[in-house]
């Protein structure tokens, strides 16, 4: 070490180390480390890789319990994004992460810049992006900022998808006002490679080159990673300038270069530059793989003049990755980032240190040993209140509606119900040629190119039960992801998850994250269905309002025939329709009681994870041995709102005829019971179904056929797929066009 | 036939473009890189779909001034096929080869779903295997798909059937509720004076089998292949 | 020697950007605003001390690249 670190750098006084959101203790930790005071360049190192969203420093204790593992899981938890088996020497690559904080600031470019980031997560695995995925939770539809906010996003999530030629193929999309103040946009991405052709970031091989390509380092997004670590103030707005900007043109073209590089044997590790930049590809690089770097910060290629180690190492610039390459190949690589017209530098080396050792103009500007500062990061177990389940509402205790037509219509043309058509028109989600399923349906899926396969993606959440129970919340947005993949008739394999929740320094709070991981935790492990990716966005709350806790779950699963998936729509007139699964009138916590009552109170409904995993299964080989011709599954707004939902996707009316028994017909039909599925099939198949089941012991329930152009339920009502397709065709267009 | 597609950077659809390319035809076709100033000898060269450079300045303003234009213009000048889609139309009308641009959707939001299209002359190249009037579904996807050209231009494409599909209802009427971007006269694919160059917003690569919902795609290769064998 | 170009859409070519932007301005309670056009602005650093070659160089960069003819016109500031 020479003398030169003292010189040119501020006096690190308790206040700056307290504006880089680092306690006196961590400060204790860091010096300990480091062995003396920081460095200006050191502290903004540190207080980037241990601010809560590098570190995980509030939840890993409780991250470590969930079930990461299976037979077909590759690489789980850890890496870039999670790794499955497909088959055939194949796997597919995973991830949803969040961009909150930077969409309610500037929506077009954090949601852009969300994307692009999770592709990179993905490619940087050696997949190519076959689909993008993403779960949006806005604030109230009145919010004087909500229409502004989500014409931003999707125009957002769109000019990045679009551009890249990756295809958006669906997501979910809610209005609730606890997200007024923070709204929530977390995007996936889903990649195919080869399990031979798989890339990780651990470095290895003293003296190997070290690689930075891609765009030029800017000023932007100085101390995202710090942002999306704090809660927001009124003046946060005043953030904007720390916005990064995408660029998916140079994230095509890295795409590409990258894809093509890894398609040789030169690389020894690879990495994305994401938040926290060149700072957290080199630790993580570094520690992964035992080993120091020594960077020449004068060699990254910078777009501005004069700036600083410590702005280029907390520089969140985008479309940029870091490359370790075996020895003499450097020729080689250089070529392939200039035929598309890329930034390529070497900027440093692999040492035997087991620091990373930045050199400027000459000088060591900073000399951290790696290990430590990756491995030794603080670890918090926070304390928590468990939140108490609220009663369960007794379904005779809600009154009846005067007329259930005009109550499914409203329903139906509801924000949180209605059409989501407005918003995936502006994703292109045709290009690749690959989608077989459209957004609309249960579940995406895209064919794995040029085979018989295919995976199915869905993301699901409920906030408003995870509000009222974290623990059964977190078991159904689980299993709703799981149905979901089921519904289209594919083999659920794994899920990621993307946990947004308020303030984890208040003791409910933390409650919440604890009950919902609980919940997450018994539904993998029952529906074995290892979580292998994901990421914890704390501190959603303004002036003290924290969100619904939203653990937003995207799962996927395999389709090994492609042919024998199916859609909600029914085919054929005289189709037989069926029910599976048990219904009670559950109407604690639904959209019924939300819409048409006004009120959010009650026990959510319960989730049977062993009577999902047989319902399923059941659906699933039904479906997988030809029987069914359309499946749904039972979730938001209930049976009726499924029926309505399978009636618009064909254009073909259906008959029901129900036997509620003692259950009031407004619970029956808009209870949200789990584990439940409407089938349709064929008179002929019907009764080798309905004999399948009694022999498997499920619930199952013949409740009507398909045919002519309205949705009549008996006794109930009947109303035409116009006026359905009407109600909820036109809320989001007309609300969006200022209209409502 | 033999054929060839164009890859510029940011080109997003060519690998769906030469997917449709050698099902079809069952050769399989060329890769041109936008640098190659030597492009193998073909019947037909395919400008794809995407965001060639970015849709930087004008979209496919950049990839019309590519090195390898002046072959694909030598091509087209020796009577040889030229298909764009997509951005590919944008960059044979930014090359000049066809008339018109391309503008900024009039709903000014990106659109993708599947539109109706009218086959309005059925006694093309690329269309001889549709029946005239005959109304297809094709998906469109695109930001700046708004077909504008002055009165004279247009008259002429119409009198002379160089309009090849305008987007239409169900019932095969040109109505503004059919139009998905604004198109002047609901104009959605067109062709030169020859008759060897088709520009179209809609892209027929991508419903060429049934899986992907349909095979109304598939006819307009097959035109191309009429003529060729 | 810096040049400024500005690129505007022809008469008669319709501009749903700058309709959309008069239409943002009367819900914003502008009165009386006619019209609105949106166009481009392109700045260029040249390294040409010859005002005359200066401005052919761009006109020919305008005519090549900038505009696109069909649609566009354009204007050049030099200083």
């Amino acid at each position: 070490m020479t003398d030169t670190i003292w010189n040119n750098n501020p006096e690190i006084t308790d206040e700056l180390v307290k504006e880089h959101g680092l306690t006196s203790d961590e400060r204790v930790l860091m010096e300990k480390i480091l062995g003396r005071t920081p460095t200006l360049t050191e502290l903004g190192i540190f207080s980037v890789m241990w601010s809560e969203h590098c570190s995980y420093k509030s939840s890993k204790l409780h991250l470590k319990t969930l079930p990461t593992k299976a037979p077909w899981v590759i690489h789980g938890p850890g890496e870039n994004a999670g790794v499955i088996d497909i088959g055939d020497g194949q796997a597919a690559i995973f991830k949803m992460e969040s961009h909150n904080h930077p969409s309610y600031i500037e929506p077009y470019q954090g949601a852009a810049t969300g994307v692009g980031g999770i592709l990179r997560d993905v490619f940087t695995m050696g997949a190519r992006p076959i689909a993008n995925m993403n779960a949006l939770r806005f604030g109230r539809p009145e919010h004087r900022k909500t229409r502004h906010l989500l014409s931003g996003v999707v125009e957002g999530i769109g000019g990045y998808g679009n551009c890249v030629g990756v295809p958006t193929v669906g997501g979910e999309t809610n209005f609730h006002p606890s997200y007024d103040g923070n709204i929530l946009v977390n995007a996936m991405a889903v990649g195919l490679a080869d399990q031979d052709k798989i890339f990780l970031s651990a470095a290895a091989g003293v003296g190997n080159p070290v690689i930075y390509v891609g765009s030029k380092t800017g000023r932007d997004g100085i101390h995202g990673a710090t942002m999306a670590s704090a809660e927001f103030t009124e003046d946060s707005e005043e953030k904007r300038p720390t916005v990064q900007v995408g660029d998916p043109f140079t994230e095509k073209l890295l795409i590409e270069a990258c894809l093509e590089l890894m398609s040789t044997d030169m690389v020894v590790a690879i990495q994305d530059m994401g938040a926290a930049g060149l700072t957290s590809s080199s630790v993580e690089m570094a520690s992964g793989g035992g080993v120091g770097f020594t960077l020449n910060l004068d060699m990254v290629p910078q777009r501005e003049e004069h700036m600083t180690p410590y702005e280029m190492m907390l520089s969140e610039s985008q479309e940029r990755m870091l490359v370790v390459l075996k020895p003499d190949r450097v020729k080689e690589a250089e070529a392939i980032f200039r035929k598309w017209d890329l930034d390529f530098a070497v900027i440093g080396e692999i040492t035997d240190t087991g620091n990373l050792t930045l050199m400027w103009q000459g000088e060591v500007v900073a000399d951290i040993p790696t290990q430590p500062l990756a491995d030794n990061s603080p670890e918090y177990d926070r304390p928590w209140v468990k939140t108490e389940p609220p009663a369960v509402i007794d379904p005779e205790s809600v009154a009846a509606p005067n007329d259930l037509g005009e109550t499914l219509l409203k329903m139906v043309g509801s924000a949180n119900l209605s059409s989501r058509e407005w918003i995936w028109q502006q994703y292109d989600h045709q290009v690749m040629a690959d989608t077989i399923q459209l957004p609309g349906g249960d579940a995406a899926v895209v064919r794995v190119h040029d085979t018989d396969k295919a995976l199915a993606i869905s993301t699901d959440c409920t906030p408003r039960y995870c509000y009222a129970d974290p623990f059964e919340g977190g078991k159904q947005a689980v299993a709703e992801t799981w149905r979901n993949v089921t519904a289209v008739g594919a083999e659920p394999m794994a899920i990621t998850d993307c946990l947004n929740f308020g303030n984890p320094e208040r003791p409910d709070i933390m409650g919440q994250f604890v009950g919902a991981i609980d919940g997450l935790r018994e539904a993998c492990t029952v529906l074995n269905y290892p979580v292998i990716s994901g990421n914890v966005s704390l501190y959603n709350e303004t002036n003290g309002t924290g969100i619904h806790p939203t653990p937003a779950i995207g799962g996927v699963g395999l389709l090994k025939d492609s042919s024998k998936m199916v859609t909600i729509a029914p085919k054929h007139e005289g189709d037989v329709i069926l029910l599976v699964g048990e219904t009670t009138g559950h109407i604690g916590c639904t959209q019924y009681l939300s819409i048409i009552e006004g009120r959010e109170e009650g026990a959510p409904p319960p989730v049977d994870l062993e009577l999902e995993k047989k319902n399923g299964d059941f659906v699933r080989a039904q479906i997988q041995n030809g029987n069914v011709t359309a499946c749904h599954d039972i979730s938001d707004g209930g049976l009726f709102v499924a029926l309505a939902e399978m009636a618009m996707a064909s254009g073909m009316g259906i008959n029901i005829s129900l036997d509620n028994g003692d259950i009031p017909m407004h619970a029956y039909g808009f209870g949200e019971d789990q584990a439940r599925y409407i089938i349709s099939t064929s008179p002929a198949n019907a009764d080798k179904i309905l004999s399948a089941a009694d022999k498997d012991n499920i619930s199952i329930t013949k409740i009507g056929t398909v045919g002519g152009t309205s949705l009549d339920v008996q006794d109930a009502f009947t109303i035409s797929i116009t006026e359905l397709l009407d109600a909820h065709g036109s809320w989001m267009p007309h609300y969006m066009a200022n209209e409502t | 036939m033999k054929s060839a597609v164009v890859t510029f950077p940011a080109s997003n659809c060519d690998r769906d473009m030469f997917v449709a390319l050698e099902k079809i035809t069952g050769k399989t076709p060329h890769h041109i890189w936008h640098q190659d100033s030597e492009i193998p000898d073909v019947d037909l060269i395919a400008l794809p779909g995407g965001f060639s450079f970015g849709d930087y300045l004008r979209c496919g303003a950049m990839a019309a001034r590519s090195p390898t234009i002046r072959a694909i213009r030598e091509h087209a000048d020796r009577g040889g096929y030229v298909i764009g889609v997509c951005n590919g139309f944008q960059v044979l009308t930014e090359m000049g080869l066809l008339p018109g641009a391309l503008m900024r959707n009039a709903s000014l939001k990106f659109v993708c779903k599947t539109v109706h299209l009218k086959v309005e002359n059925a006694d093309s190249v690329f269309t001889n295997q549709y029946k005239q009037g005959q109304v297809i579904d094709i998906p469109v996807a695109h930001h700046d798909g708004n077909y504008f050209a002055d009165d004279e231009t247009l008259a002429e494409l119409e009198d002379t059937g160089r309009i090849a599909f305008r987007y239409v209802n169900k019932q095969g009427e040109a109505t503004a509720n059919a139009n998905p971007n604004g198109s002047q006269h609901n104009i959605a694919g067109i062709m030169n004076k020859r008759g060897n160059i088709l520009g179209m917003m809609p892209h027929p690569e991508r419903l060429i089998e049934d899986a992907q919902g349909g095979t109304d795609g598939r006819g307009f290769f097959e035109s191309i292949m009429n003529k060729i064998n | 020697m810096k040049a400024r170009v500005h690129i505007t859409l022809k008469n008669g070519v319709l501009d749903p950007q700058g309709k959309a932007i008069q239409h943002a301005l009367d819900a914003l309670g502008f009165d009386g605003v006619d019209d609105v056009r949106q166009g481009k602005y392109i700045e260029i650093d040249l390294n040409e001390t010859d005002r005359a070659k200066a401005e052919a160089n761009v006109e020919e960069m305008c005519k090549k690249l900038l505009a696109n003819m069909v649609i566009e016109n354009y204007s050049i500031d030099i200083d």
